[in-house]
């Protein structure tokens, strides 16, 4: 017997063996996944927005997305909502991600846990519509408002604006956040905030110098979970915003359908993927700057 | 001795590779039938690699693994005369102790009251009789331990696959499992091969025992042979402790004369010299029990000579000493039997130091 | 560890806020007027019962089920497959196709619905129940691969090779072995499955043609005021039926780990 042969015998049963059983699963998302997406590439650089006709290659429809004022209005709002989502939904969660892991006995910790995913498997529509219920003009809040006597008249800064758009977000993606935090707590040795409080740190400082840094991954996985649904979120806009404060989503529904533009609305998607994926890339990149600066 | 046996496990020039990685590099050797065999060596060494290969989890890449005569080439796991019992030992969490046991009887065409009974049997054979009805993942770890030996036992294999089955247990569990093991051997009769990184446990445990280094079997000898003449210093210190002296060769004829540090001019017989292959260079190693403190009005019996006393280490039954010999740089541990009525010595002690050059083992 | 009293208050105070929404569907479900306001104005069964005698409202709730079912069954045979060839196996291009098949969990639904729906209309598909199930199979298989994996993972190598040795084939190895110990992830990875398809709104919105799932048709309720009652009493059976379905994966979860005597590590993501 040969024994490379017999070695790259046994590697090939291997990996057949691996790829063989991944086919199934493989193929489906190639071809319902990775070709659509393909198709999607294809049509915002290959057809013209005005006449939907083939225009070989061309990049006017980025241009287009790029320079025009609407689209970056939109653009802009987009990213401006999903950063504040993500910055209020994970400062929220952290404090609780952390009582949880530090301030819950080990047994209770699951159940802890459970409740806090509980609201995420609620039918999202139901909640975006309740929180519509509780800011709206006769809503909740200025209805309870007003029937205790506080106010006379309905708050009007709380319905249809992009701070309810803030809140409904921030509360549909709270058990996201807090998750990725609390399993990056678990993880980290106890002992290593005895040592710091043994070697003379304040409560406070080793939280700041030990347990923080520590955490920084699930803190960054956090921001990433909640930011990407978040800027593609199309039913908050449409139902909190009520159709006048479009994401890009909504931008999205309206070029690919309403006004029947495959080659705009495709460009719009291409462009939010870019958006994205540049952004997490950011974070992921962070996040190592994060893991190199522990191991020095 | 037992060299009448017939062999039941044959390797041939048996390779192994993962990628570039050379894992078995040329292991022949065989193991008898019924004998308790080890396979030692730290952790990497591919000890468990071969022991994989006569269960058939593991391709060779070239060479031959022929089990009882039959040559293993192509035959999988499920179709060889072994069975194993796993580090992790593998117990079904989801199923009865009984159902374990009886596991690997579900082809067997006999009535199920017939199998029943075996697995009775096998149970009351490794202590675990009325355990049947429980639920695997319950057990302890010496529990757990004895539902793999009887699964393993009960299809009667030719060979008994253990793959450091004792690691997982305390010390006192560990040590007790391993005189049941060796009463269990003596009981069924068939070939036990067991992997083990703990030289202790391979000593007390086994008839033969391979040393394995980086794919290679360093020394395949009974245990005795083994502590007594390691073939080289990497064997010898992997078994136990030794220490060494640097040695010159004066002569060689028949028996061998050399010069060795804090020794002086020695005589050896042939049986004591080995052909190291170490880049150390030559020198002359010994047992800390083979040497031994003079205490006052004590007469050696072989060959004495001076030293001084570095470091003491007390362990109840024993002290250690690291003992500089007069003419030497390096100290040597000697152990010492602590016996009623005799002190401990100090650290800096002028001492005696009683040897013999029949305990002496010159690597070269 | 000491107990800070504060952040226990404040982690109380968060779990109110995420529940708030949630705990005013039985209120208002329950309250004698159409409009969501306070101060309630009395009991009322009413809103169910208008609710229950709604032919739509049956309409969507068959063609929901017919769907969550078709996904569940088929996006936990793909996990499956995925999850026991990424962990049981080393192939060439493992990561990427491993990428793309999690893909849909960092993918804007509007993006990928829109993808699905060019494509599906350049075939000439029919945009029915059928093209609905396509989309969320693609959204449900990442959830399923991820339950799945760590189902497979926590599988202990060596039992398998136990049976191996034992005498059992492959194949009565995945039945005896395999199978049942994986088997409350399936279930798990099933009910997960199910109930985010009962709940997906943008793919069914886009891909399913006039056919009328749940989420639709509660959608479309919205822009009826007067129908809002009777969508909270509905809202309010959804959830009871979501915890409830939650709570039996999470059951099935926890057996598992206790059958695999494998250390609990909470949640479900």
């Amino acid at each position: 017997m040969d024994k490379g042969n017999s070695r790259g015998r046994f590697r090939d049963t291997e990996a057949a063996k691996g790829l063989m059983l991944v086919s199934p699963t493989a193929l489906y998302a190639t071809l319902l996944l990775a070709a659509p997406l393909f198709a999607v590439v294809v049509y915002s650089l290959m057809i013209d927005s005005k006449t939907g006709a083939s225009a070989g290659f061309t990049f006017n429809n980025y241009i287009e997305v790029w320079t025009g004022k609407i689209y970056q209005a939109i653009m802009l709002r987009s990213l401006i909502v999903s950063m504040t989502v993500t910055l209020i939904t994970v400062l929220l969660a952290y404090p609780v991600a952390y009582f949880v892991s530090f301030g819950v006995s080990q047994q209770r910790k699951a159940l802890w846990l459970f409740l806090i995913t509980i609201p995420f498997w609620t039918s999202y529509l139901i909640r975006v519509f309740m929180w519509k219920v509780i800011l709206g003009y006769n809503g909740v809040i200025n209805s309870g408002l007003m029937s205790l006597g506080i106010i006379d008249e309905p708050l009007t800064v709380i319905n249809y604006s992009v701070g309810s758009m803030v809140a409904t977000l921030a509360h549909a993606y709270a058990p996201f956040a807090i998750l990725p935090i609390f399993v990056s707590l678990e993880k980290i040795d106890r002992s290593l905030l005895e040592a710091g409080q043994d070697l003379g740190e304040s409560k406070f400082l080793t939280f700041w110098r030990v347990t923080l840094p520590l955490s920084m991954p699930g803190v960054i996985a956090a921001v990433l979970i909640v930011f990407i649904p978040t800027i593609g979120d199309y039913v908050t806009p449409e139902l909190i915003g009520g159709g006048k404060i479009p994401m890009i989503a909504n931008m999205i529904e309206v070029k690919m359908l309403k006004q029947n533009d495959k080659a705009m609305g495709s460009a719009i998607a291409v462009t939010a993927m870019v958006i994205v994926a540049a952004v997490s890339v950011l974070f992921l990149l962070l996040n190592k700057r994060f893991l190199k600066g522990q191991s020095k | 001795m037992t060299t009448e046996k017939p062999t039941m496990i044959e390797f041939r020039d048996v390779q192994k590779y993962y990628g570039d990685y050379h894992a078995l590099r040329g292991i022949t050797a065989t193991i008898r039938a019924g004998e308790f065999f080890s396979l030692l060596g730290p952790s990497g060494c591919g000890k468990t690699t071969l022991l994989r290969t006569i269960a058939g989890f593991e391709d060779i890449s070239s060479g031959a693994v022929l089990i009882d005569g039959k040559h293993m080439d192509g035959v999988p796991a499920n179709k060889r005369p072994t069975n194993m019992v796993f580090q992790s030992y593998a117990i079904f969490p989801h199923l009865t102790v009984a159902e374990n046991v009886g596991f690997g009887l579900r082809r067997d065409p006999r009535p199920a009251s017939e199998k029943a009974k075996a697995v009775a049997e096998a149970l009351e054979m490794v202590g675990l009789k009325g355990y049947g009805a429980r639920a695997a993942h319950a057990l302890s770890g010496g529990q757990r331990q004895r539902v793999a030996l009887a699964r393993a036992l009960i299809l009667k294999p030719k060979v008994l696959l253990l793959d450091e089955p004792l690691s997982a247990l305390d010390k006192k569990m560990r040590e007790q499992m391993q005189m049941e093991l060796i009463k269990l051997q003596r009981q069924v009769g068939i070939t036990f091969i067991l992997v083990t990184h703990d030289q202790e446990e391979a000593l007390v445990m086994s008839d033969r025992i391979a040393v394995m280094f980086e794919g290679q079997i360093a020394q395949l000898a009974d245990p005795e042979t083994l502590y007594r003449r390691p073939n080289s210093r990497q064997v010898a210190d992997f078994i136990g402790t030794m220490n060494f002296l640097p040695a010159k060769i004066l002569s060689e004829n028949g028996v061998v004369e050399v010069e060795a540090q804090g020794f002086g001019r020695l005589t050896l017989a042939a049986d004591q010299v080995m052909g190291s292959k170490t880049t150390e260079g030559t020198s002359i190693g010994f047992r800390p029990e083979t040497a031994t403190i003079l205490f006052d009005g004590q007469v050696a019996t072989d060959r004495e000579t001076l030293a001084t006393i570095e470091e003491v280490v007390y362990y109840g039954d024993m002290t250690y000493y690291d003992v500089r010999l007069d003419g030497t740089e390096k100290p040597m541990r000697l152990s010492m039997r602590n016996v009623f009525g005799r002190p401990v010595l100090d650290i800096g002690t002028r001492t005696r130091v009683g040897w013999s050059p029949g305990a002496l083992v010159l690597f070269r | 560890m000491k107990k800070s009293p504060a952040l226990k208050t404040y982690a109380i105070a968060y779990l109110i806020f995420l529940y708030a929404p949630i705990a005013l569907l039985p209120i208002f479900a329950f309250n004698d007027s159409r409009v969501i306001a306070f101060p309630l104005s009395g009991f009322t069964t009413s809103w169910f019962v208008e609710m229950w005698n709604d032919q739509q409202l049956w309409i969507a709730f068959k063609n929901s089920l017919t769907i969550a079912v078709s996904s569940a069954l088929f996006s936990t045979l793909l996990g499956i497959f995925g999850a026991r060839a990424t962990t049981r196996y080393k192939f060439p291009g493992k990561g990427g196709i491993l990428g793309l098949i999690m893909l849909p969990l960092v993918l804007p639904e509007m993006i990928m619905s829109m993808a699905l729906l060019v494509i599906l209309i350049g075939m000439g598909v029919k945009l029915s129940i059928f093209t609905i199930i396509i989309g969320h199979v693609l959204i449900c298989t990442p959830y399923a691969v991820a339950i799945l994996s760590s189902a497979f993972q926590s599988l202990d190598r060596s039992l398998e090779e136990a049976a191996y040795d034992l005498g059992e084939t492959p194949a009565s190895t995945f039945r005896l072995i395999i199978l049942p110990l994986v088997m409350p992830g399936i279930i798990s990875s099933l009910l997960i499955a199910f109930t985010i398809s009962l709940d997906e709104f943008i793919v069914a919105y886009f891909l399913g043609g006039n056919q009328t799932v749940l989420s639709v048709y509660i959608f479309g309720q919205f822009r009826f005021p007067q129908r809002v009652p009777s969508i909270m009493a509905l809202g309010f059976v959804l959830v009871c039926l979501s915890i409830l379905l939650l709570t039996i994966a999470e059951y099935f979860r926890r057996r598992g780990i206790a059958k695999t005597g494998a250390k609990d590590t909470g949640g479900f993501l």
